[in-house]
């Protein structure tokens, strides 16, 4: 992961995604208005977040399998950065709802399963910065994760689905019908994706490295 | 280092202009949602558009900046 090619990707991508998402054409829209262009910020934070996870559950279970440290170190590095895109996708989100739906809170069963969520990876991360051992820490946190991991999915695509939400996709709202991106929003809205997704990735490689040289520097010091 | 800026640059600068040439027009409208269409052929919504470029632009450098100091630390470590 140490080329540069997709960071270069990554950079134009979301240079593209801040110019275009601010200058080109949107439908117009009653009650959101343009902030119906949030959804190339506000919606890419959660799916980055979920690619993350994935990413960081996926070595979990390769650390359980090998034994390996550094499929550890990538576990939870994967994890820091996609609690960080959740954080940033929770307060964008409560700024969004805060002008469109009348409060920055209110009770929507997307935000309530998605707090949930949130509170089970920050419940990793205490649990993973409380141990000392390196060994009994990545292991607790490896199955930690793969059991937050499937809760994470019931909790973000199963239950907002079932009942009415202020989400568009879940059940009558005003703002957008169930993604009715029109063409042009689709232009911005994948590279969108793909780009805040290639940052989290980036995030997550250094913070492995920083993770690599730390512990080299301990084994021999 | 300095190709990577270049290239990076170079994308963003050809994004730039495929964008002005695509977004001349503006459309006058009425009994529909307000956008901020005026605004825009004022101008006024590049200034938002340069400010988050520029934020954007110093959180990238921070980033390769970062990456370069782990570079070269991976690099003494190795001997």
């Amino acid at each position: 992961m140490r080329q540069t090619w997709w960071k270069i990707i990554c950079v134009a991508l979301l240079t593209y995604t801040i110019i275009g998402g601010i200058l080109l054409p949107v439908p117009a829209r009653f009650i959101i208005n343009e902030s119906i262009r949030n959804l190339y910020f506000h919606v890419p934070m959660w799916f980055g977040m979920i690619l993350l996870f994935t990413i960081s559950f996926v070595y979990a279970i390769k650390y359980l399998r090998s034994g390996d440290i550094k499929d550890d170190f990538k576990s939870v590095a994967f994890i820091k950065v996609g609690v960080l895109f959740s954080i940033l996708g929770m307060l964008t989100g409560m700024e969004w709802a805060n002008y469109t739906w009348g409060e920055a809170w209110s009770n929507d069963p997307k935000q309530l399963a998605t707090a949930v969520c949130m509170l089970m990876y920050f419940a990793y991360l205490i649990l993973r910065g409380g141990m000392k051992d390196e060994e009994k820490r990545a292991k607790l946190a490896a199955v930690y994760n793969i059991f937050s991991f499937a809760l994470m999915v019931p909790l973000l695509f199963i239950l907002p689905r079932m009942v009415d939400s202020l989400h568009p996709g879940n059940g009558g709202n005003p703002g957008f019908n169930a993604y009715d991106l029109d063409s042009q929003m689709r232009l911005i809205f994948y590279p969108a994706v793909i780009g805040w997704f290639l940052l989290g990735l980036w995030m997550a490689t250094l913070r492995v490295r920083i993770y690599y040289l730390q512990h080299q520097y301990e084994n021999e010091a | 280092m300095k190709m990577k800026l270049k290239t990076s640059l170079l994308f963003s600068l050809l994004s730039i202009i495929m964008l002005l040439l695509t977004h001349t027009n503006s459309w006058a409208q009425q009994d529909v949602p307000e956008m901020a269409d005026a605004m825009r052929s004022n101008g006024k919504i590049f200034v938002v558009v340069l400010v988050l470029a520029t934020i954007f632009a110093g959180i990238i450098i921070y980033l390769i900046r970062l990456d370069k100091k782990i570079t070269n630390l991976e690099k003494n470590n190795i001997r």
